[in-house]
């Protein structure tokens, strides 16, 4: 076994296979990188990862616009983002040595479905649309409206041309699937048989070589006007016909975005968690992403744990905090037979948490009282003033429980490193950057630049 | 107890874990519930380690005492088709709607109707009595959509009925609200305490609240155990790294001298200690946050080896000791 051997610690077998780091400055600096997609399932923070990722583009002198779907409310006030207007807004504080601006904006969902409508109709038929109810439905509720309208930002966005650099943060979907899903489903509903039938009492019926399918129709709207009632169907008529002249736009629209993000300078980053489910998910995504054409720049993965001291097993550190908290079983340094005593100790605070537990009551009386433990070699930069044998106990019971916390720590990076071992083995082509785990949630810019520094460093800060 | 338990909270948070862990407890002794997806993302199959549920009711667990647990994915084009063969005995003209997108365009584009056919499965279950008269199942569990959409998910009949003002479709919303609102039905949140998830649940339960639609629990799910109390935070401060380093060494991890083993330990060890310290304050500051909300709460602990069938049962036992089922 060689010196150099990663088998010698126990964690160091942690590392099975090295995946490649993701260079995220690499990424935000080169000109040719017009568009960043943040994707991932909900809750791995992919939110503060767009705002993060816009802002350190910002400061290294990139003019970047941040397009946010649902960021959290002191977020979003930081960012002086929380009223919804639809419109990029310069956000304050940011370094702008570099020359670099960032701009960042809210998704007002139907308000930017609004404006496709007003773009497209004359007024007085815009005015139609917007009044229809069934409109007012769908553009407020339809299951892929928010994954449409955020690809339609952001092909607005783009076609301005104001912006270096365009960060997306992609809808909270039940599936994070889904915002490849709905542009198309949306197309080809809109372009689909059903329009046809909808709008065929209004169209089809002067054409004489459609009467028999005219029949079949008439019967299936008499179907559909049953199910869903009749004012219902109504609506939805005068709706279709209302937009009969934008569904080529639409289409066209829809086709424009998905080419736009298959193209060379926009890049996905899927963000999770080293978590079971999360990772799963960015797993599934990397491959329908590669599936559809889509180029994957990497794998964010946040809240990552680390340890300073991880070369101090999980099973050493309780061995360690046992000894502690059991007079009888102490490890020597010395060698000297002094046991530790605990005469008048509280009561065990870590009760629940291991074989402290197992001690009987009646243990500690027979050892000697008058005997603190100054066995280790700086004992005597003890301080004459302190009692010789209540701090004394508690520096042990404190340094048990650290010994514990420390344990508890170094499961659950194991549990991570293996949970991020499959998706590697799985996907060693995915570039990864780890994020580490931050105790609270960000709220302000020096939190998303502390964010942006971790996500280009590509791994976690020791002790971190 | 109510009979239909929505369980819902904000991605990340655990729910459908939770929701299939409140089916195993209300299950216990004998009982016999119904755990109902409504995402389409098989997450009940993954959680039982059982193949990819089909629309079809069926047993996935026993629970305890003899109880037992189905469940079922509901398929809201499946469920459509179900309903046009109920009401109109449809079956070939189904067929022909589906060709035409029909019934995609029902279930994924018409606002509500999705959602009417979802809830509608799900009241169905909770009302559907046998041959003797006596419930078939004694609860419905549904894992719901997230926090963000659940009001609007249960709220459906605002929409639908709004818009479909005949028609069976109408005439189901209605039933299905009768339902949701009533004390038949309770919704609970699964949040952890974090500063999001809490803010969600927060806001959630207002909207339930001015949709009046009857909130249950909350759930408090991944907490970590307390390794330090708050003596232990003070000493943290006050004890000296020397101090430390000699209790470390005493311990057996190496010497306390000056780049000794154990006095480099130290540092990393009362950093880790300092970012316990710091979530800890954070976790109370949501913990109290939570209580604002006048509900009742429960906690549930994060599970050292991760999720599994057996922490799903561990977790359904802390639930009916905490009296939740």
């Amino acid at each position: 076994m060689s010196p150099d051997d990663p088998a010698r610690h126990p964690e160091g077998a942690r590392r099975l296979t090295p995946a490649r780091v993701l260079d995220v400055d690499a990424l935000l600096e080169d000109p040719h990188n017009r568009i960043v997609v943040c994707c991932g399932s909900g809750g791995v923070g992919k939110t503060t990862t767009a705002a993060a990722l816009g802002l350190r583009a910002a400061e290294r002198g990139r003019k970047v616009v941040v397009l946010t779907i649902d960021p959290a409310r002191r977020l979003a006030q930081s960012m002086g983002i929380d009223s919804l207007d639809n419109t990029p807004r310069r956000v304050k504080g940011v370094d702008d040595a570099a020359g670099g601006e960032l701009h960042a904006m809210m998704l007002d969902m139907k308000r930017t479905f609004d404006e496709i409508v007003e773009s497209h109709a004359d007024p007085e038929r815009a005015a139609a649309i917007l009044g229809n109810p069934f409109y007012q439905s769908l553009s407020a509720g339809f299951a892929g409206t928010q994954e449409y309208m955020a690809m339609e930002k952001l092909g607005q966005l783009r076609a301005k041309d104001e912006w270096d650099l365009i960060v997306v943060d992609t809808p909270p979907s039940r599936s994070a699937l889904d915002f490849l899903d709905a542009p198309k489903r949306l197309g080809s509903f809109l372009d689909g048989k059903l329009i046809r039938v909808l709008l065929a009492p209004a169209k089809v019926g002067g054409r004489a070589g459609m009467k028999f399918l005219n029949v079949g129709m008439s019967m299936m709207t008499g179907v559909l006007g049953k199910v869903l009632g009749g004012q219902f169907l109504k609506d939805v008529q005068t709706f279709v016909a209302a937009m009969d002249s934008m569904f080529g736009g639409f289409r066209t629209r829809a086709d424009a975005t998905y080419k736009l993000l298959q193209a060379s300078g926009t890049a996905f980053l899927v963000v999770a968690a080293p978590e079971r489910d999360a990772l799963r998910e960015a797993a599934y995504f990397v491959e329908r992403l590669a599936a559809e054409d889509m180029p994957l720049a990497g794998l964010v993965l946040n809240r990552v744990h680390g340890s300073g001291a991880d070369r101090l097993s999980a099973e050493r550190a309780l061995a360690a905090a046992e000894n502690l908290e059991d007079p009888r079983i102490v490890d020597q340094d010395g060698g000297k037979a002094g046991v530790r005593t605990s005469p008048g100790n509280s009561p065990d605070p870590h009760g629940s948490s291991g074989s402290a537990d197992s001690v009987p009551d009646d243990a500690a009386p027979d050892t000697a009282p008058e005997a603190p433990d100054t066995s280790s070699e700086i004992s005597s930069e003890v301080t004459p003033a302190e009692a010789p044998d209540a701090p004394e106990r508690s520096v042990d019971a404190l340094a048990a429980g650290l010994l514990r916390l420390h344990a508890e720590r170094m499961h659950l990076l194991a549990r991570e490193q293996r949970t991020r071992d499959r998706f590697t083995a799985r996907h060693p082509e995915v570039a990864v950057t780890e994020v580490a785990a931050l105790p609270g949630d960000v709220h302000d810019l020096a939190g998303l630049r502390d964010i942006g520094a971790r996500l280009a460093t590509g791994r976690p800060e020791p002790g971190a | 107890m109510s009979r239909l338990q929505v369980v819902s909270g904000k991605g990340g948070t655990g729910k459908t874990t939770v929701a299939a862990a409140l089916a195993l407890a209300l299950a216990t002794e004998g009982k016999r519930a119904l755990l109902v997806e409504v995402e389409g993302r098989q997450g009940i199959a993954q959680l039982f380690e059982t193949e990819a549920l089909p629309y079809e009711e069926r047993k996935i667990a026993v629970a305890p005492g003899g109880g037992e647990v189905y469940a079922l994915a509901i398929d809201a084009e499946l469920a459509l088709l179900d309903y046009l063969q109920m009401f109109y005995k449809l079956g070939g003209a189904g067929r022909a709607l589906k060709k035409l997108g029909a019934i995609d365009f029902a279930t994924t584009i018409a606002p509500g109707v999705r959602d009417v056919l979802l809830t509608g499965k799900a009241c169905e279950a909770v009302r559907r009595k046998d041959k003797r008269g006596r419930f078939v199942y004694d609860y419905v569990v549904m894992d719901a959509p997230p926090t963000g959409r659940i009001t609007r998910f249960l709220n459906v009949n605002d929409e639908v009925a709004g818009l479909a003002k005949v028609g069976p479709i109408h005439n189901q919303a209605q039933a299905v609200m009768r339902v949701l609102k009533s004390r038949e039905t309770a919704v609970h949140l699964v949040t952890l305490l974090e500063e999001m998830p809490v803010q969600e649940t927060v806001d959630g339960i207002a909207e339930l609240r001015t949709a009046r639609l009857p909130v249950g629990r909350v759930v408090v799910n991944m907490v970590r155990p307390q390794v330090l109390d708050a003596t232990d935070l003070e000493l943290v401060r006050e004890t000296p790294r020397a101090e430390l380093a000699r209790s470390l060494s005493g311990a057996g991890l190496g010497g306390a001298r000056r780049g000794g083993h154990a006095e480099r330990l130290v540092d990393p060890l009362l950093a880790q200690a300092g970012e316990y310290a710091e979530r800890h304050a954070l976790e109370e500051e949501q913990r109290a946050a939570l209580g604002e909300l006048g509900l009742p709460t429960h906690e549930l602990p994060l599970l050292a080896e991760g999720m599994d069938l057996a922490g799903l049962y561990e977790l359904a036992t802390e639930l009916r000791k905490q009296g939740i089922a």
